[in-house]
């Protein structure tokens, strides 16, 4: 369980449940997928995404309704002529905040059961923040983005004003009003034209401002693996496996020398279904296809089968899985930190909280791209994005604003910022340099590692067989409509793989398929 | 002793209520006022029960009545809700998931009746046929149902790990059994689930066998003994006829209860292996809270609305078929 992270991935998929706004999200999304995240930008000429619709100082109090208004009016159409006010808030903007006015902002915070260091560099952070700003009080929650608890948290209005959401999700959010239009306070900010466009569009809403923005954790899918565990098997660790086939065997003679699990793989609280996804990805298969606002289940094509053959094999052939088929994000990281898995698949960035709860070795990690085979293969990616509460007061927007910069982005386009915020990491012995994707331009996150090269604490050079890669390789979101469903869906098939060795994958996934169908006919219904 | 104590409660409710018929025939003869009722103590009365009325009605009937009102809705709690007439319940009769939920919670039901029933009965019988140090047994009895719920289900999770180093692997393994796959194997997932949960229950239902038992006068044994009744005569004569309306009780309530199971698969299996134990309140749950972007409130309630129904049906009509035998 873990951290929003996790959300990323599993929920990515998320989103859309609801399915109300579907239609602009899984058609944005859809074109998106198929091009590389990176190269993105403004593929889409039709979309107002990147725009910034202008500001005004016309707004009022309550904020986030007039100015959305407005901007739908006048933003749509005319992405370029931000309005003039955009760039000189003045102080008499009611959008900026006026720093005698006491402010108290909740957010989140670290995952539950994070280790003390970690605790203390966000308590610096915060001091640091506060500094910068005498009158906000920032008060951080313990954060863990998990489909069942946010939904209660969010019917239940308990969430932080800021909290953190998986890409997939943004569009329903915004269409069920759940979200406050953060686009007149993200103008603010000197950078706010600048994001890389394919990761903005999941935070905007049909007028093309901006409600959620991506803040964090942009990620690819990446094979981890376990260094030691290769070489007690006599395996090379600087040759982590490239082919399907060669992690079934990599996988077989971890388990046969050491007697731990050679490869495992998640399966329950919707990561089953989103490892399952993720293989099918790598294969070059689709679980869903958009053809405008139509979705369609495939689930049961072959690529998927492969990749259940594949655990199969793993599971009941060469018996290289290990005893425990319960894992989900956070139990699945507690056994490869604590040396009872060799490999497993999982958002790239995932060391940082193997660092952060599970206290992993360091030389004992190493992190390689998820075998890619066959036409239209890629890897599955998403991200994190920050979003305040609807009824959050124009006050706490304009807060929130400042922690969002100060917290997840100002690192990426300053220097000072960036290093300063990495020493605080690095003082608490907290991960820095975990490779991410662009949130903003490539050239920006080359520029913005160089910044903190020498305060990297991670180790880069066992990750080379991912961040060398992924940057070519092609990045496609996960399935558009009814995402958690299609997942829903598919999970049983994976533990059934997994547990029953006479399992038919054929007709279990004829099953899922009409499963998946008759959801994502419901999220429209 | 324990028989005659709780036998006072009622005998005081119907004091009270025969002490009240009087003071309201008086009243008639009046036309009692407003400050008649008052000075009969029926503000009194009024404000002694409020708290009662308003905890239970705002936190038991009032939501009640929203589940209900729910039912027949599609909200997102954010939105203004919208009337769907039974779509709801049509999308949960429909839905492939319901069969399979329906089975594995008759099973578990069924597993912790024919587990869960008997044990907790010969314990108490055991127990209260023991001499000395009979605080003892209670507590270790009871022991189980004061570990809270989680932390035990958590405790167990560990039990039962697959791996051949397990615990109950390793214990099995000492008399060469195993290891078994437990909570991920399809077919002993439900299994295991029913035996942690009568673990965890069986000390509840053992207290109360023990104070029905208590009651049964010591001289009633002694006149079984006397005609030459055995140990067995004794429990199947004696015993159980003095319990028969506990039983009668404490069946009723654990099937209402297992029927409504959900921490355990909720914690232990998250419903699987592949829907092996996929209960309806775990499908309740995931109607509601399972997706992160607001649930679907109107089936859950609508799933909730039926079970709530069909247990009802089955209450009263367990009560009119035992109705001749529960008079003891």
């Amino acid at each position: 369980m873990k951290s929003p992270r996790i959300m990323k991935a599993c929920t990515l998929v998320a989103a859309i449940g609801l399915g109300t706004t579907l239609a602009a999200c899984s058609s944005a999304a859809t074109d998106a997928g198929s091009a590389p995240a990176n190269a993105a930008a403004g593929q889409d000429a039709s979309s107002p995404a990147g725009t910034t619709p202008p500001t005004t100082d016309a707004a009022s109090t309550d904020s986030s309704a007039d100015a959305s208004t407005e901007s739908s009016t006048e933003g749509a159409g005319d992405g370029a002529g931000s309005s003039p006010a955009a760039s000189s808030p003045a102080a008499s903007n009611p959008n900026v905040l006026d720093p005698n006015t006491k402010v108290t902002l909740n957010v989140v915070g670290l995952l539950p059961g994070s280790k003390p260091d970690a605790i203390k560099a966000l308590a610096d952070e915060v001091a640091q923040f506060q500094k910068e700003n005498p009158n906000i009080t920032v008060k951080t929650h313990d954060y863990e983005w998990k489909a069942t608890t946010f939904a209660a948290d969010l019917a239940g209005g308990t969430l932080p004003t800021v909290f953190e959401i998986p890409f997939t999700d943004g569009k329903t959010l915004i269409a069920n009003e759940q979200i406050a239009d953060m686009q007149p306070y993200l103008d603010q900010l000197a950078y706010a034209k600048e994001f890389n466009k394919n990761v903005l569009q999941y935070g905007q809403g049909p007028n093309g401002d901006v409600y959620a923005i991506p803040a964090k954790s942009v990620y690819g899918v990446g094979l981890h693996y376990n260094r030691e565990l290769f070489t007690q098997a006599g395996l090379d660790p600087d040759k982590p496996p490239t082919s399907w086939d060669e992690v079934r065997a990599a996988a077989k003679a971890i388990a046969g020398k050491t007697g731990q699990a050679g490869f495992a793989q998640m399966s329950q609280n919707g990561t089953g279904g989103w490892q399952l996804t993720v293989d099918t990805y790598a294969r070059g298969g689709r679980v869903e296809t958009n053809d405008g606002d139509k979705a369609t289940a495939t689930v049961n094509n072959d690529q998927t089968k492969a990749a259940l053959q594949f655990l199969h094999d793993l599971r009941w052939t060469d018996n290289s899985m290990g005893a425990n088929f319960n894992y989900d994000w956070g139990s699945i990281n507690q056994a490869f930190a604590a040396g009872k898995v060799g490999m497993y698949t999982s958002g790239q960035d995932v060391y940082t909280s193997l660092v952060q709860t599970n206290n992993i070795d360091p030389k004992s990690y190493g992190l390689t791209m998820i075998p890619l085979q066959g036409a239209d293969s890629g890897v599955l990616g998403g991200g994190t994005m920050a979003a305040v509460t609807a009824t959050a007061s124009s006050d706490e927007k304009a807060a929130a604003i400042k922690w969002i910069d100060f917290h997840y982005l100002r690192k990426y386009t300053d220097q000072t910022a960036a290093v300063a915020l990495a020493k605080i990491q690095l003082a608490s012995k907290q991960p820095v340099g975990t490779p991410e994707l662009p949130i903003f331009s490539e050239q920006q996150y080359e520029t913005y590692k160089s910044w903190i090269a020498p305060l990297v604490n991670v180790p880069l050079d066992q990750m080379t067989g991912f961040t060398d890669k992924i940057l070519d390789a092609t990045l496609v979101n996960e399935p558009a409509v009814a995402t958690q469903d299609v997942y829903a869906a598919l999970e049983p098939v994976v533990q059934a793989v997994l547990t029953n060795k006479d399992a038919n994958i054929d007709a279990l996934l004829n099953d899922a398929n009409s499963k998946a169908q008759r959801a994502i006919d419901a999220a429209s219904r | 002793m324990g028989a005659a104590r709780t036998l006072t409660p009622p005998a005081d409710l119907e004091a009270v209520a025969t002490a009240d018929r009087p003071a309201r025939a008086g009243g008639a003869g009046r036309r009692s006022g407003p400050l008649t009722w008052v000075r009969r103590g029926g503000l009194s009365t009024l404000v002694f029960a409020l708290p009662l009325l308003v905890v239970f009605g705002f936190f038991s009937w009032w939501p009640i009545v929203r589940a209900v009102v729910m039912s027949f809705q599609r909200t997102n709690l954010v939105k203004p809700a919208t009337w769907v007439g039974w779509d709801n319940f049509r999308y949960v009769l429909t839905d492939p998931d319901l069969p399979v939920a329906i089975r594995n919670t008759a099973y578990f039901a069924l597993l912790a009746l024919v587990i869960g029933f008997p044990i907790p009965l010969l314990l108490a019988v055991l127990m209260s046929s023991v001499r000395r140090a009979k605080g003892l047994y209670s507590v270790l009895a009871y022991l189980p149902v004061v570990v809270p719920p989680v932390v035990a289900v958590l405790l167990w999770k560990f039990f039962y790990d697959g791996s051949a180093d397990g615990v109950f692997n390793t214990i099995l393994g000492w008399v060469g059994l195993g290891p078994y796959a437990w909570l991920s194997s399809p077919s002993l997932a439900m299994p295991s689930l029913v035996l942690e949960a009568t673990w965890a229950a069986a000390g509840g239902t053992v207290i109360i066998y023990l104070a029905a038992l208590i009651g049964v006068p010591g001289e009633v044994y002694d006149a079984a003994e006397v005609d030459g009744a055995g140990l067995w005569h004794k429990v199947w004569h004696v015993t159980m006829p003095q319990l028969r309306g506990v039983l009668f009780i404490t069946f009723i309530l654990q099937i209402i209860g297992t029927v409504q199971v959900f921490i355990e698969p909720f914690l232990f299996t998250g419903g699987g292996p592949a829907n092996a134990t996929q209960t309806i309140l775990l499908m309740i749950y995931q109607y509601a809270f399972g997706r992160s972007l607001g649930g679907d409130y109107g089936a859950a309630t609508a799933l909730s609305v039926m079970l709530a129904a069909v247990l009802a049906v089955l209450s009263v009509l367990y009560f009119r078929l035992t109705a001749s035998w529960s008079k003891t």
